[in-house]
């Protein structure tokens, strides 16, 4: 499971919480999320997120 | 019999294309104040900024009216591509920096009254201002190039906390009690301007410090983003005032003071009186259209770079501005900004002109604005009994 942080606010996605609020479930790969999705907290584009490595 | 014609993207132009580079322009115009003062020996010339900016602008908004047009859809990747906006948009960076050093020199090496002296500081401040408002386009791109040039932009009038503040604070908690730079219903400009500025700040520092907690460094790092714009505006004050001496660093002061204001005049203006409501886990809903307000006036639109297309702005915060859309059935002002910013300045015609339109927006049920806290309760019954 790995986890990616939006470029304009830091909100973080982690794939193993997903976002069960709109429909996301939990285990859910940020390939598999929409890509009309985007960050819950500012608005930016799912493109706008990058992989945090570890 | 008359056929109907659709415009296909391949037809469609873009009517403000080549109005963008007036928002570079319009930063020259004190270089006209100190030509005509020097021509007439009149300082009030030197206050061309002041009667530009609350004269001749709310005045050509007015003529010049709204623009709802939209690009359509299909020309959407393109024109976000077209890489002619970035360069209209970074032109404004030099004739900026260049304008903001020629004014110091001027107001410092020229004889002027005391009256004129103030007319240069507050024409500079209309600048930083606008710069402002140029590092907020920038800073919400993503490549690193623009990302710098916004933390270097807002230096001169010494706004770098907004670079971090407004991405990572304002943008998530807007329109919400939390936020300092979303204003309340029943709050003036005066209540709402220190309550923005010290939070504002204090907001930065908090978020540049979780940030760099959260990397393992000190929040002294050099890569902390608030660290590295104030060295800049610490560079350009030290600069002027070995140059100069300590008058320049003075305007300097004074002109960022001022410029500060007019942002913070605009954010006033921007979420007035809206709210975001809670969701069952007690989170906040989605930023939304309308929890914005929107002006589609023309000549504002274009000297702010589309910053008055507030809603789409808050809900794309990465959209350029050149691709920014109207939305039907969003919180409209009655007009742009700069008339605004004016009636923003007296609270009693402020109220009697928004209030009703805050009330009107959540349909009588005051329960969903958001309240300066002291009068919530009040305001509450006193709509709900007119209900």
């Amino acid at each position: 499971m790995k986890k990616w942080r939006c470029l304009v606010c830091d909100y973080i996605y982690d794939e193993a919480k997903g976002w069960p609020e709109e429909g996301i479930v939990a285990g859910t790969l940020w390939a598999d999320v929409p890509a009309g999705w985007s960050c819950p907290d500012c608005g930016a584009s799912k493109a706008d997120f990058e992989l945090i490595e570890n | 019999m008359t056929t109907t014609t659709f415009p296909t993207p391949m037809q469609w132009t873009d009517n403000k294309r080549y109005l963008w580079p007036l928002g570079a322009l319009v930063l020259t115009l004190p270089l006209i104040g100190t030509f005509a003062y020097q021509a007439t020996g009149w300082a009030v010339m030197l206050w061309i900024g002041f009667f530009i900016f609350y004269g001749l602008i709310p005045l050509a908004d007015k003529l010049l009216g709204e623009d709802n047009a939209n690009p359509p859809d299909a020309v959407m990747p393109a024109l976000a591509a077209d890489s002619y906006y970035r360069w209209a948009l970074f032109a404004s960076i030099p004739v900026y920096v260049t304008v903001w050093v020629y004014m110091l020199w001027f107001a410092t090496t020229v004889e002027m009254p005391w009256y004129g002296w103030l007319g240069c500081a507050f024409t500079l401040g209309i600048g930083c201002g606008l710069a402002i408002n140029i590092g907020h386009e920038l800073g919400h791109q993503t490549s690193p190039l623009e990302r710098f040039l916004a933390k270097f932009v807002l230096a001169p009038g010494a706004y770098g906390h907004f670079y971090t503040e407004h991405n990572r604070g304002h943008h998530t908690r807007v329109a919400t009690p939390e936020d300092p730079a979303t204003s309340r219903f029943g709050e003036t400009f005066y209540e709402f301007l220190p309550r923005c500025i010290v939070g504002s700040f204090k907001s930065a520092w908090e978020i540049e410090a979780k940030r760099l907690k959260r990397e393992g460094k000190s929040v002294w790092h050099y890569s902390n983003d608030n660290l590295q714009t104030w060295a800049m505006t610490l560079g350009f004050w030290a600069s002027i005032t070995v140059w100069l001496g300590w008058p320049a660093l003075a305007m300097a002061v004074v002109a960022a003071v001022y410029g500060g204001s007019l942002l913070e005049v605009v954010n006033y203006l921007e979420h007035y009186g809206l709210k975001r409501q809670k969701r069952a886990d007690g989170g906040y809903e989605r930023c939304q259209p309308h929890h914005s307000w929107n002006s589609n006036h023309v000549v504002t639109n274009v000297l702010l770079y589309h910053l008055q297309r507030h809603s789409d702005h808050h809900a794309n915060p990465t959209r350029g501005y050149q691709t920014l859309r109207n939305f039907d059935d969003v919180p409209r002002l009655p007009s742009g900004y700069a008339a605004m910013v004016l009636i923003a300045y007296f609270p009693p015609i402020w109220f009697r002109l928004m209030d009703p339109k805050v009330v009107d927006h959540f349909k009588g049920d005051m329960r969903k604005a958001n309240i300066k806290p002291s009068m919530r309760e009040a305001v509450i019954a006193k709509y709900s009994a007119a209900a």
